[in-house]
Order: structure tokens, then C-alpha cells, then sequence
């Protein structure tokens, strides 16, 4: 198969990205380095191209309906122009993917997952109701990401739009360096930060004016590698390590999107009341390790010869300066301040269970 | 990308600076730019004994985890201690500050294995 390349390949070459493979497309994995990146948009601001994100429209008289029974947070509750995290699930409980839904007057658009597009796809086409269009216009489509405590200062001087005035998990529509545009306040960063979708023709000139405008704040593009460790350091999970089929929303800690009680019934509501009723065996945590090693993806949890978990993301943070993970370990190892150990390539490191985020923005 | 005309390499992205029967090791400006940033690295004790293309040591990068192999058989004569608290200098220096281990050779005809600055260019292109 060919390994597509987002409108602004060209562009990350230029500024000598190392580009890789990633769920079909060329991306860029770094500029400068991941530490550099990392910290770039901890303390100021970064771009990001996130194009190979999956963009569906629904439009009809059906859709909402029809979104109300296939994700699993309440679509009743989103108003016109607002944001929602949310996700959709099989029957039994475990995640399709995770997702944004946002809300236009005359449609709504869903952001997926780029390496679950084709199998998202699939899903929603066995299960929509008539009445609903259902187009898949990704590969039309650039998505930009300006993250930083400098996000809206940088942002602003290229649009007539008061931005300001757009709150978090909120999106407008208007022009951007003159070209039409979804401007939304979310991100994957845990900073204050935009997303700018708009046609491919014109994100080579959309990037270069945000790139212009944002210079005064040392403005640089920040590749995917930074922006798995930005997520990470505020425990958003990333599908395929930390969320996939066999896990579900309850206890990856996504109760919070889990609107068991909304007033549609929707797919995967009565395996989640189950599980809920139950009680959770396990539970998504964050953990801090001691000791010279990096816990990654597949490492078992441990207590003496026994497994008790599996690390579902780890790094060393390059904010914190530490070795920290994401893991699932059962409910009983769950409380804050619970000593566990992580087998790293047959040696046991001592870690505990910390706080969640493990970093929180202070503006 | 720079590779010193005055070293020997490995598949494995090792260099080699031979003075007399003790070598320099180190990993090349290829492969700390193909690890990226280096958070850990882990070196044998003096005094250890290492096997020709077995592994030595382990680096870690934030992405991922590497080993480190031997490109010859000996005695670890000497660490570079800084790298415990500094390994950022495998990416800065990866041929100077950023050498990590000498050992003396039990075997100099081992050498002949190694790959010359041509071949090992040929290698990563």
C-alpha cells in the first residue's frame, strides 16, 4: 500500500522533520528532538500537523439520533458550536475508538483516530440509521494544532475572530491568515491551545502564517513523538496503548464521558451498567518509577513472581525529569501511594501509584 | 552525518579507536540520531568480561530501548562515568565526550571484522 503524505510534507522536510511511517502517512516523529519539542510547548508554544486525523460529517435528520446511539457521552447535551470527548464501543463494553464530536448548525463533525479510520469507517456504516449522510472527507482535510501558553497570542494575530471569546471545548468558524476555517480550543497537550481544520490547498500558507505569527514567542513544529509525551503527562489516553477493544471506558477512567443515564439507549449500555454494577476489577493509573530505566508499552506489572498488570505507556518525562507510566493494575493496587513493581526486561524496579495528571497547567 | 575517518564500525552502529591492544567504544552520529534523545545508558562494571557482537550495555532514548554489542572480545578497562549523569552527551559528542567504555582486546585479529569509514557509510545509506 502507499504511504500517503499529508498537504504539508513538503513542509515538515524543509524543516528537517524525521519523517516515519504512522498509520499510513508520512509524519513527522520529530524536528529538533523530542526533549526540546516537549519543552517548547510546555513553556511557549508549538505547531502541530495532525492531518492524518480521521474527519466524518453527519448531516440530517437523523444524526443526532443516531450519534446519541452510537457514542457513549449525551449528544442532547452538546450545544451548537461546542466540543465533546467521547467514544464509541462494542457491545461488550470494550472501545471501538475514542473521538471529538463537534456541533454545527447544519451538521456535526467526528475527529478520529488516523490509524482506526478504515475500521471506524466500517462500524458506523453497519449500524446508521436512514436519514443520516454520513461522508468521510479526510484526506480533503488539514488539521492543525497550536498548543502553548502563547496558543491564543500567536493564533490571534492571524484571524479577525476574537478567539478570546471561544472557550475550551468550543470551536467557531471564520478565517485564518484569510482562508476559511474550524477553529476549535481543544488539544492533546494539556496546554491552552487551538485546532485549526481547513482545506489542503491552503495549509502550506496557513502553517508558514502561523509560523510567522507565532515567532515572536519562539514558535517551532513539534512532531508526534512530542506530542505522545505531552499527552502522556496528562494521562489522555492514546488508543491502541492505554484504551483499545479489550479495554472499557469505566475503567480506563473515562466514567466521566459514560452518560449511562442519558435517555436513548445506545450501543454498549447494558454491558457498561454490568460492568458498573459489578464493580471494577482494574483501573487505569499513573505511576512514577525509581531507578534508572524506562517502562514502555507490554511491560508487566509485578508483585514478587506474580503479574498483576500490564504498562499500557511509560516515558521519561522531560518536564519531570523522572521515569513515569500509564499501566492497568487491579482495583486493590489502585490507591494513591501503593507500592508496585515493574518487570523492565527481567529487572524489577520499584514504582508507586501517584496522582493523576501528573502535570497541570498553572495559567 | 559525520563518520571519522580514524575508526572502525560495526553493523550494530558501534565505533571502535584502537590505541594499541585497547579500544574506545562508542555508538555513531547515525545512531544517536536514530535513537534520539538518550535519557539512560548502562554500562558494564570495570573489570567485566564482554564476548565479540553479545551485548554489553543498554541505551535508553525517550522512544526506545537499544542494545548496546561488543565489537570485540575483552576486560572493560575503563567507563565513561559522566554518561550516568549525563547522557544527553551520546547525542552532543557522540565520538568525543560521548564514548562509554575501553576494553582491552583478548583478541586483536577481532579488528579485521570490523567495518572501514567507506563500508560502514555504504551500510547506513
Amino acid at each position: 500500500m502507499d504511504i500517503k503524505k499529508t498537504a504539508l510534507y513538503r513542509t515538515h522536510q524543509q524543516f528537517g522533520a524525521k519523517l516515519v511511517e504512522f498509520a499510513g502517512y508520512y509524519m513527522p516523529i520529530q524536528y529538533k528532538g523530542i526533549n526540546e519539542e516537549h519543552l517548547r510547548v510546555r513553556q511557549s508554544v508549538g505547531i502541530f500537523d495532525v492531518s492524518h486525523m480521521g474527519e466524518f460529517f453527519f448531516r440530517g435528520p437523523r444524526a443526532e439520533e443516531f450519534l446519541q446511539f452510537l457514542t457513549i457521552n449525551d449528544v442532547n447535551s452538546l450545544r451548537v458550536y461546542q466540543a465533546q470527548y467521547s467514544a464509541m464501543c462494542y457491545e461488550n463494553g470494550g472501545i471501538v475508538d475514542d473521538l471529538l464530536l463537534y456541533r454545527f448548525p447544519d451538521k456535526f463533525l467526528m475527529v478520529v483516530n488516523a490509524a482506526n479510520l478504515e475500521k471506524d469507517f466500517q462500524w458506523i456504516q453497519e449500524h446508521l440509521f436512514d436519514g443520516v449522510e454520513f461522508e468521510n472527507p479526510s484526506q480533503e482535510l488539514s488539521l492543525l494544532a497550536i498548543q502553548g501558553r502563547y496558543a491564543l497570542d500567536t493564533l490571534q494575530k492571524v484571524t479577525e475572530v476574537d478567539i478570546s471569546k471561544v472557550d475550551n471545548y468550543w470551536l467557531t468558524e471564520g478565517k485564518v491568515a484569510s482562508v476559511a476555517a474550524m477553529i476549535s480550543r481543544t488539544g492533546y497537550t494539556g496546554e491552552d491551545g487551538f485546532e485549526v481544520m481547513l482545506e489542503n490547498s491552503q495549509a502550506e500558507m496557513v502553517w508558514n502564517a502561523i509560523m510567522a505569527a507565532g515567532r515572536e514567542f519562539d514558535i517551532e513544529p513539534i512532531g508526534l513523538g512530542a506530542r505522545d509525551t505531552l499527552r502522556m503527562e496528562v494521562k489522555y489516553c492514546l488508543y491502541g496503548n492505554d484504551i483499545d477493544h479489550t479495554t472499557n471506558p469505566l475503567e480506563a477512567g473515562l466514567g466521566w464521558i459514560t452518560k449511562l443515564n442519558k435517555q436513548q439507549d445506545f450501543i454498549a449500555k447494558q454491558a457498561l451498567l454490568q460492568i458498573k454494577q459489578n464493580g471494577l476489577s482494574r483501573k487505569l493509573v499513573g505511576f512514577q518509577l525509581d531507578g534508572k530505566a524506562i517502562p514502555r508499552h507490554g511491560y508487566k506489572i509485578v508483585d514478587g513472581q506474580r503479574q498483576i498488570g500490564v504498562v499500557t505507556s511509560g516515558m521519561f518525562s522531560p518536564l519531570l525529569k523522572t521515569s513515569i507510566g500509564l499501566g492497568y493494575v487491579p482495583t486493590s493496587h489502585a490507591k494513591i501511594g501503593t507500592d508496585i513493581h515493574i518487570n523492565i526486561r527481567d529487572r524489577i524496579f520499584p514504582a508507586q501509584i501517584v496522582k493523576t495528571p501528573f502535570y497541570q497547567r498553572d495559567y | 552525518m559525520e563518520i571519522p575517518n580514524e575508526l572502525l564500525y560495526t553493523e550494530e552502529h558501534e565505533w571502535v579507536l584502537v590505541d594499541d591492544g585497547v579500544v574506545a567504544v562508542g555508538i555513531t552520529d547515525y545512531a544517536q540520531g536514530e535513537l534520539g534523545d538518550i535519557v539512560f545508558v548502562e554500562l558494564p562494571g570495570v573489570d567485566t568480561e564482554v564476548k565479540q557482537t553479545e551485548p554489553f550495555g543498554t541505551i535508553e532514548a525517550v522512544k526506545a530501548v537499544s542494545d548496546l554489542f561488543s565489537p570485540v572480545s575483552g576486560v572493560v578497562v575503563e567507563i565513561n562515568d559522566l554518561l550516568q549523569d549525563k547522557p544527553e552527551l551520546i547525542n552532543q559528542s557522540p565520538y568525543d565526550e560521548g564514548w562509554m567504555i575501553k576494553i582491552r582486546m583478548s583478541d586483536t585479529s577481532e579488528l579485521k571484522s570490523l567495518m572501514s569509514p567507506e563500508s560502514y557509510k555504504k551500510h547506513i545509506s
